[in-house]
C-alpha cells in the first residue's frame, strides 16, 4: 500500500500540487487521472522520489520515503518497477538484455538462473522469439512489453506506470492494460498507473483518483464513473458528444 | 555572466562527487569500462593517426624549408619534430579532435537517455546514475587517450620522415640523427601528463553537458556543441597551465 498525505509541489511561484492525500492500495490497479497540466506527472514522480515535494509525505506500507536519505532511498527504489512512457529501454541493448539488467545489476543470481528469469518474464509478456532483437526493431506496443518485463523481472512490491498506452492503438492498449492488471493481482503489488485513456480508466479502474488543477477531485472505481454527479468528473470522461449520448443512454436518460 | 560560471562550476563539482561511490556491481562497472574503452579508443585511432601523419609530415616539411637557408644543421628539423609532436602536438592536438568526436558523442549520448527517460529509468532501479555513467567512460578515457597520444607521437614522427626523406629535404641520417639528439625522457612524461589531464577534461565536461539536458533536440545540439566549445577552451588553458608549471 502507498499513502500520499497532504502533498503539495510549487515551482517558484506556481503551484503545481495543491495538497493531495490519497490511497493506493495493494493488489489493485490504481488509476491517476485528469487533463493535461492537472498534475498528474508531477504527483507520479513524487510518488517515486523522483522529485521531491514541498510539503507533505510518501508512505510505503510503513516507511515515510520523504524522510529517507540518499542511500536509504536507493534500497526502497529496489522493490519499485517502473514502466515508463516512451519505455526508456535502453538502445545499445537487446530486448534480452534489457530484461536482464536489473538482474546484472543487483543480484548475485548464476548466468543460468537469469536466463531462466528473463524467459519467464518473456513469456508472461509474450515476447517469445524477440530475445535478441533491438528496441529499434520492435513496435511501440512491444517496447512497453519489454518495458514490463524490464519493470517486474526484480518482483517489484510497487509498480509504477506512465502513461502505459500513449502512442498504442485501442487494441494494443487494451492487451498492455490486461498484462498490467493481471501481473498486479498475481503477484499481489501495489500498481500506479498514470494515463488519460477512458478505455483503461472503465477496464481496469479499481481505484481511480481523478485530479484537477492540482487537487484530487474525485476518487471512486470504475464502476461509480457512470452514476457520478462530479461534472469537472462527467466533463473529462465524456468530453464528446456522442460519448455523452453513450452515458445517458446507459443510464436510461 | 558571474553566477552562471559558478553555477555551472558547482554543478560540476557535485557531479564529480556523486560519482565517487562504491559501484552497485563492480562487473557492470568493468563491462561499460571496456565498451566505454573500444568507443573512444578504436573508434578514434583511423582519425587520430590521420591527423597526426599530417600534422608530422606538415611540421617537417615546413621546418626543413625553413632551415635551407638558416646556419642551423638541417638534422635539426628530426629534433624539432620529435619535440614539438611529444610536447605539444601529439596531446593538444589530439585531445582537441577527440573533444570533438568523442566528446560530442558522449554528450549526445547521455543527453539523449536522459530525454529518453533512460537516466530516470536507472534512478527507479536503485543505480546511482552518476557514477554509472560517468565513471566507465572517464576511466576508459584516461587509461586510453594517454595509449592513442602515444600513438599519434609516434605516427607524426613516421609523418615528418615520410614526407622530407623521401622527397630530399632531408637525408635519413639526418633526420635519424635529429631525433636521437638531445632526448629528454622528461618530455615524454610531459606529454602524458597532459594525455592524462586534457582526456579528464573533455570526458567529464562532455558528461556534464549531456547529463544536465534540459528540452528536445534543440537543447541537444547545443550540449554537444557546448561539450565540444568548453573542453577545447578548457583543454587550451589547462595546456598553458601545465606548460608553465612543468617547464
Amino acid at each position: 500500500m502507498i499513502r500520499a498525505v497532504n502533498i503539495k509541489k510549487s515551482f517558484g511561484d506556481v503551484e503545481v500540487l495543491k495538497g493531495i492525500s490519497t490511497v493506493f492500495e495493494k493488489g489493485k490497479t490504481n488509476l491517476i487521472i485528469g487533463r493535461s497540466g492537472a498534475g498528474k506527472t508531477v504527483f507520479l514522480k513524487i510518488l517515486v522520489s523522483l522529485l521531491e515535494p514541498t510539503e507533505g509525505e510518501i508512505w510505503y506500507d510503513d516507511v515515510n520515503i520523504t524522510q529517507l536519505n540518499k542511500r536509504q532511498l536507493i534500497d526502497v527504489r529496489k522493490q519499485i518497477g517502473m514502466l515508463f512512457q516512451g519505455s526508456a529501454l535502453f538502445d545499445s541493448m537487446t530486448v534480452e538484455e534489457n530484461i536482464r539488467f536489473p538482474l546484472d545489476m543487483f543480484t548475485k543470481m548464476t548466468k543460468k538462473e537469469k536466463e531462466m528469469r528473463v524467459d519467464e518474464r518473456i513469456e508472461v509478456v509474450n515476447l517469445e522469439g524477440s530475445n535478441n532483437k533491438y528496441p529499434g526493431e520492435i513496435s511501440g506496443g512491444m517496447q512497453k512489453r519489454v518495458g514490463i518485463a524490464r519493470a517486474i523481472v526484480l518482483n517489484p512490491k510497487y509498480l509504477f506506470c506512465d502513461e502505459p498506452n500513449s502512442g498504442l492503438d485501442p487494441k494494443t492498449s487494451l492487451v498492455i492494460d490486461e498484462l498490467i492488471q493481471e501481473i498486479t493481482q498475481v503477484n499481489q503489488m501495489t500498481t500506479i498507473i498514470n494515463t488519460h485513456d477512458m478505455n483503461s480508466v472503465m477496464e481496469i479502474g479499481a481505484n481511480i483518483n481523478f485530479l484537477h488543477l492540482g487537487k484530487l477531485a474525485w476518487k471512486g472505481n470504475k464502476n461509480m464513473v457512470l452514476e457520478s454527479d462530479n461534472e469537472l468528473l462527467q466533463d473529462f470522461i465524456f468530453a464528446s458528444p456522442f460519448l455523452q449520448r453513450l452515458r445517458k443512454r446507459a443510464l436510461g436518460k | 555572466m558571474i553566477y552562471s560560471l559558478f553555477y555551472h562550476l558547482g554543478r560540476y563539482v557535485s557531479l564529480l562527487r556523486l560519482m565517487i561511490s562504491k559501484p552497485e556491481k563492480w562487473s557492470m562497472y568493468w563491462k561499460e569500462t571496456m565498451r566505454q574503452m573500444n568507443d573512444i579508443g578504436i573508434g578514434s585511432l583511423v582519425i587520430v593517426c590521420l591527423i597526426a601523419l599530417f600534422i608530422g609530415a606538415v611540421s617537417a616539411v615546413q621546418f626543413a624549408y625553413q632551415l635551407k637557408d638558416a646556419p642551423v644543421p638541417m638534422y635539426y628539423t628530426g629534433y624539432i619534430v620529435r619535440d614539438m609532436t611529444i610536447i605539444e602536438l601529439a596531446p593538444t592536438i589530439t585531445c582537441l579532435v577527440l573533444a570533438g568526436k568523442v566528446g560530442s558523442n558522449i554528450a549526445a549520448e547521455i543527453g539523449g537517455m536522459r530525454q529518453k527517460e533512460q537516466i530516470d529509468a536507472l534512478e527507479i532501479m536503485g543505480v546511482n546514475t552518476a557514477s554509472y555513467l560517468v565513471l566507465p567512460k572517464l576511466l576508459a578515457a584516461l587509461i586510453v587517450i594517454p595509449m592513442l597520444v602515444a600513438i599519434a607521437a609516434f605516427v607524426s614522427i613516421v609523418g615528418g620522415y615520410l614526407a622530407s626523406v623521401p622527397t630530399g629535404m632531408v637525408t635519413d641520417s639526418e633526420y635519424v640523427l635529429g631525433l636521437r639528439s638531445f632526448f629528454l625522457p622528461y618530455n615524454v612524461f610531459m606529454m602524458f601528463v597532459k594525455a592524462v589531464s586534457f582526456g579528464f577534461i573533455l570526458t567529464s565536461v562532455s558528461c556534464y553537458q549531456g547529463f544536465f539536458v534540459k528540452g528536445g533536440s534543440i537543447e541537444l545540439g547545443r550540449a554537444s556543441t557546448n561539450a565540444v566549445v568548453v573542453s577545447d577552451v578548457m583543454i587550451l588553458l589547462a595546456d598553458y597551465v601545465i606548460t608553465l608549471s612543468l617547464t
